[in-house]
Order: structure tokens, then C-alpha cells, then sequence
């Protein structure tokens, strides 16, 4: 896999959205099933440290999905609905459960790059920038890691 | 307390005229009468964008005799760097453990070939 770019990442100025792309060593309708089959969904959506367990899942446009991550006896449920399921397109609602009031808006691409190779596209949009900070600040988990822990330390330290 | 303050940088950061603003700093000091030529705008509505931006601590205007230059704050944009690369890892994660996924799926699939190769 040395040969593959790591993600890129874009947070747009203008609108709350957060664009990301990453190719894969792998076709479109490959990247389709890793996204719509939930077997294939829970082996990676999720940190190895957390157990991933699909409880709804119907990847159909109107479809809803909900899945439930464990990590030390603590749940966090995520939830959203399909609203468009194409081989090369799927548009679907996101909320996490601990915020329900959130919702992000995805669209994910799926680019066909020939020889076996496919450009996957997210685009995430939130109703305010507030709520976009929120996500970059969590990456849609829950928990203080030790890179936000220390950034918060430099922040009152008045370092940042 | 971090997450308003990168709130309130990207809230400033939304309107065109103060990025526009934020792009000529970046270039060097200046005052508000300077910032203001290229702008329809009048010097009350220039130094009210500039409060804004002062808020959110992308600018600062250190105290000193008139008229006071202003200063473009660039730790503001290590920290804005620092959470989006934190995020954009995270991501990076994910889409490796994507990556073992479609391994697994192209030796399937192989496998598939080859078997339905031998039964034809």
C-alpha cells in the first residue's frame, strides 16, 4: 500500500463543509460493498480498540442505518438515513447519538481511475461552523486523546 | 474553552472581505487605513471587520503610538493546522483499515476466478 497518498483534507473557509479524498487499490464497485454491505462496513469504519456492532442497516435510498461502537463497557451509537444509493454515489445523514441535534450531510464519489484504482470523495456539510469544530475537535469519537489533551494545555497556558 | 476559540476563527474567518484582509496581512503589517483602500466599504464597516478578527485572535494591534499597525496572529493558523491534521489521521486510519478490507476482497475475488476457472 506504499504506493497510495495519504488522505487529504480540506475544511472550506466559506461553508461548513470538510472535503476529503484518498485513492484505493481497489474498483468502484469494490469501494460500493465496503460501504454498503454492513460485514464489510463494521471491519473498518472503527478503530480496532472498538468493537463496531451494525444494528440497522438498509443501504437503500430512504434506507436508515445505525451503528453502536464499544470501547471499555462505554456505547456510542451513530445513526443517519440513505438518501441515495448509486454504484458511483451514495448521499446519506449522519448524527451522532451523544448530540442528536447534529446532523452532517455526506456525499461520498466514488471516481473510477481505471487499472483496479478508485478516487473516493467525501464531502461532509454541517449547519454551522460551530458544529464543524466540533467534529474536527472529536473525529466523531468521544474521548480525550493525548495530542487534544496537550493542545488544550497550550491553550491555557496561553501558549496558543 | 478550545473549541470556542476555533469557533470564533472560523467564524471570522467566513466573510470574504476579512479573509481578503487576512491574505494582505499575511504579507506584512498594516494599518486600518491602508487595509481599507481597496474596499467599497467605509473605515467604521473596515474596523468593525477588524474587532472581529481581533476577537477571534487572528489579528492583534499592539499597543503603541497612532496609528497602530495591525498584526496578523500566525499561531492562530498552527492551531487550525494542528486539528484538521489530528482529524485528516484519523481518517488516514480509517482508510488503511479500508485498504486490508479490499485486500481481502481482491483475494476473494482471485480465488473465485480461479476456482470458476477450474470448474469451466
Amino acid at each position: 500500500m506504499s504506493t497510495i497518498a495519504e488522505t487529504t483534507i480540506e475544511a472550506d473557509p466559506t461553508v461548513p463543509i470538510i472535503r476529503m479524498t484518498r485513492e484505493f487499490a481497489g474498483t468502484p464497485e469494490q469501494l460500493f460493498r465496503a460501504h454498503t454491505d454492513p460485514k464489510l462496513f463494521a471491519q473498518w469504519i472503527g478503530p480496532s480498540s472498538l468493537q463496531t456492532r451494525v444494528e440497522e442497516w438498509d443501504a437503500r435510498p430512504g434506507g436508515s442505518w445505525r451503528f453502536v461502537s464499544t470501547r471499555a463497557g462505554q456505547e456510542h451509537a451513530f445513526r443517519g438515513c440513505f438518501h441515495d444509493v448509486r454504484p458511483d454515489r451514495i448521499v446519506q445523514t449522519f448524527t451522532y447519538e451523544g448530540n442528536p441535534d447534529g446532523v452532517a450531510l455526506e456525499t461520498l464519489w466514488f471516481e473510477d481511475l481505471g487499472g483496479g484504482r478508485t478516487r473516493v470523495r467525501t464531502q461532509s456539510l454541517v449547519d454551522s461552523f460551530e458544529s464543524r469544530d466540533a467534529w474536527l475537535r472529536s473525529g466523531m469519537e468521544v474521548g480525550v486523546n493525548e495530542g487534544y489533551a496537550k493542545l488544550e494545555g497550550m491553550l491555557t497556558d496561553g501558549a496558543v | 474553552m478550545a473549541v470556542d476559540e476555533l469557533s470564533r476563527i472560523f467564524a471570522a474567518l467566513a466573510d470574504p472581505t476579512r479573509r481578503d484582509m487576512v491574505t494582505r496581512l499575511a504579507a506584512g503589517d498594516a494599518t486600518a487605513n491602508q487595509l481599507a483602500v481597496p474596499y467599497q466599504i467605509s473605515l467604521q464597516a473596515v474596523y468593525k471587520h477588524l474587532k472581529v478578527l481581533e476577537d477571534a485572535g487572528v489579528v492583534s494591534r499592539p499597543p503603541g503610538p497612532q496609528p497602530r499597525p495591525v498584526r496578523l496572529e500566525a499561531e492562530v493558523f498552527d492551531l487550525m493546522d494542528k486539528w484538521i491534521e489530528r482529524y485528516r489521521r484519523r481518517a488516514e486510519e480509517r482508510h488503511r483499515r479500508l485498504d486490508a478490507v479490499l485486500v481481502q476482497l481482491n483475494e476473494t475475488e482471485n480465488g473465485n476466478d480461479e476456482q470458476r476457472g477450474r470448474t469451466a
